[in-house]
């Protein structure tokens, strides 16, 4: 297989395969989560302004007093490549045409050099985290196969698409080529890794929110 | 597998509900929690990261209700849970975790961690793994009626002091009263003043009250074991005692748990709303406040901080209130560095108090109480929970700090004009 046969290969059969994988592999795993249901609360509620699961939905994305202080990586190194993800994926021009080949939806992108920024910045942000997660006592005890497999999976769409845009390493259609297939195993692995955060967080929130909006407590 | 251990998996397979799910879901091992946590903070021992207490629980859930992890359990590529595991796991969910709640604040994915903590305690229960000094509390509870062993006729010696030392009648199972009052034995044995100081405030209030025979302990060791049938058990007393009266409300005692145990997990153990009202005392007292009903007169002088009860504050939502009460009675009321919703626990909480065996950590973890009062310097410590106050009690004496710490409602009562007449009786 060359280089073009690959690239064909990704932009086809390969993302058909990669999107179907993950949109059956969302719904089921909501499924098999949401489906447990839970028990009704009986106690009487308490109401409180200010307390409720939606509250906790937008709060939760603030950092607490103090916690800034005490684990500063964590929180902008976490900011930082959050943020840079979303602009790099969602408001890079290339990636707005395919996405409006595949649903017909369109947006206004950032200037390239603009996005080139972005994903430099990203990348750092993400090897910072790397580093505090292999340095830090508790997030090294914590850490599993899983969280080091993940940071890999979620870094490398980066890293090969800002290669490819700058022509580094491999010929622009190969590194194009592993950028997209970078992408697909992005999106394989995520509905089945702790990368699915991206999803059930809304739910957790919401959960949490809600039994301390239940008892009048704002959080 | 030993018939204990199937025990406690199949208690946990039934605790495993959509929220723990999706909490176990959602968690990507940022550690922020343990920063919050402070066993974590005090000892710097990682084990002690509250996500971590869950390890067990969280691969059960993903060997028994994910579709990857019984794949994965299938083909024999996963670690079942063991005796031993859980045996190990002791320290983590009971000695190094007060259900303090801190963890389930600060987690920035959402995971209301001790909700977890405390389904988990249902499954160690069940097969065999809760602390001996608890299982004993428990026990003493079920059996005799509180988990320090007091009985009715040490509540009615008690009563008969209060009566003559305070000149106010202690009404005993009076039907139709607005309040049932209840105690912990802590108040029963440690802290009599608890009970004159209620008689005091109803009398001003004029209020009508009364304490019932069938159920005057408030706390709820099973609650803290985990095991709901022995917990419903104690809270069912409670009920039929509340309806036997006739009641409006029924008052919880200063003691964090025993507010929880009634108040928001009493009517799902028995499995119906409740008839009456639930209110802990503060609760109450504020309201009285509000209504004009709690006058006082004079004010304490010396430097005094409120320590907040995590069930109270964190976990129950009463926050606002107790400050209000200091203000009535305090002219120099001082707050601790993060007092109030993210106040520190005394470190005894969730039944840790009882495990004898956790004494040591539990002085280690006392540490960040010490700076807590380090940085304001109080004469005076007050809190709203007994259990609070005796491990407040024991690690200043530890520490050897000089701190007298005193319960809210006592000192708010030891306001109230011994002469007042009755209001609205």
């Amino acid at each position: 297989m060359n280089e073009i046969q690959l690239l064909t290969w990704v932009r086809g059969p390969g993302l058909d395969i990669a999107v179907g994988i993950f949109l059956l592999g969302v719904f089921w795993r909501l499924f098999e989560i949401y489906s447990l249901g839970r028990k009704k609360d009986l106690s009487a509620s308490r109401s409180a302004a200010g307390a409720s699961g939606w509250h906790t939905i937008f709060r939760r994305s603030l950092p607490p007093e103090g916690m800034v202080k005490k684990s500063p990586v964590s929180y902008i190194g976490g900011y930082t490549f959050h943020i840079g993800l979303a602009i790099v994926v969602f408001l890079f021009a290339p990636h707005i045409l395919l996405i409006h080949s595949l649903t017909g939806l369109s947006w206004p992108g950032l200037p390239s050099q603009f996005i080139d920024l972005a994903a430099v910045v990203t990348m750092a942000a993400m090897v910072v985290v790397l580093v505090d997660r292999i340095n830090k006592p508790v997030k090294r005890y914590l850490s599993t196969f899983g969280d080091w497999f993940t940071w890999a999976v979620t870094f490398l769409p980066v890293l090969t698409g800002w290669m490819a845009v700058q022509h580094l390493l491999l010929p622009y259609t190969t590194m194009l080529a592993l950028h997209i297939l970078s992408v697909e195993v992005l999106l394989v692995v995520l509905p089945f890794s702790k990368l699915f955060h991206a999803f059930t967080l809304f739910g957790s929130r919401w959960f949490n929110g809600q039994v301390n909006g239940h008892k009048g407590v704002a959080v | 597998m030993s018939a204990s251990l199937e025990k406690g998996v199949r208690v946990l397979k039934e605790v495993i509900d959509a929220p723990i799910a999706s909490y176990f879901s959602s968690c990507v091992h940022c550690g922020l929690c343990a920063e919050a946590c402070l066993f974590y903070t005090e000892t710097g021992d990682p084990k002690y990261t509250p996500i971590h207490k869950l390890e067990p629980m969280r691969r059960l859930y993903e060997q028994e209700y994910t579709l990857l992890g019984r794949l994965k359990k299938m083909v024999g590529l996963s670690k079942p849970v063991t005796d031993a595991e859980l045996g190990e796991w002791q320290e983590l969910v009971y000695n190094s975790c007060t259900l303090c709640g801190r963890c389930s604040a600060v987690c920035p994915v959402g995971n209301d961690i001790v909700y977890m903590v405390r389904k988990f305690r249902e499954g160690m229960s069940a097969s065999g793994h809760a602390p001996d000094g608890i299982k004993g509390a428990v026990n003493r509870t079920v059996t005799i009626g509180s988990p320090m062993g007091v009985k009715l006729p040490a509540v009615k010696a008690q009563m008969k002091h209060v009566e003559e030392d305070y000149g106010i009648p202690i009404p005993l199972d009076a039907e139709g009263a607005e309040y049932m009052v209840m105690l912990s034995s802590m108040e029963i044995i440690n802290f009599p003043e608890y009970l004159g100081a209620i008689a005091k405030i109803m009398k001003q209030a004029g209020k009508t009250w009364t304490l019932c025979s069938t159920a005057f302990e408030a706390t709820n060791a099973g609650m803290q074991i985990g095991n709901s049938d022995l917990a419903r058990v104690i809270v069912s007393r409670i009920v039929e005692g509340a309806e036997k009266l006739k009641v409006k409300t029924v008052i919880s005692p200063e003691c964090g748990h025993a507010y929880t145990a009634l108040r928001w997990e009493g009517a799902n153990l028995v499995g119906r709303p409740f008839t009456f009202q639930v209110k802990h005392i503060i609760e109450v007292l504020g309201e009285f406040q509000e209504q004009g009903l709690l006058k006082t007169e004079g004010f304490e002088t010396d430097k005094l901080t409120f320590h907040d009860p995590c069930q109270l504050a964190r976990r129950g939502g009463v926050i606002q209130p107790q400050r209000n009460l200091m203000k009535m009675v305090a002219k120099d009321f001082v707050e601790m560095p993060d007092a109030g919703y993210m106040n520190w626990c005394c470190g005894g909480g969730g039944g840790a108090s009882a495990i004898e065996e956790g004494e040591e950590l539990r002085l280690e973890a006392f540490k960040k109480k010490k700076s807590q009062l380090e940085a304001v310097k109080p004469d005076r410590l007050v809190t709203a929970c007994a259990n609070c106050r005796i491990v407040l009690e024991e690690g200043l004496e530890h520490y050897q700090m000089d701190i007298p710490v005193i319960g809210l409602t006592e000192m708010i009562a030891e306001h109230i004009p011994d002469q007042t007449k009755s209001e609205g009786a």
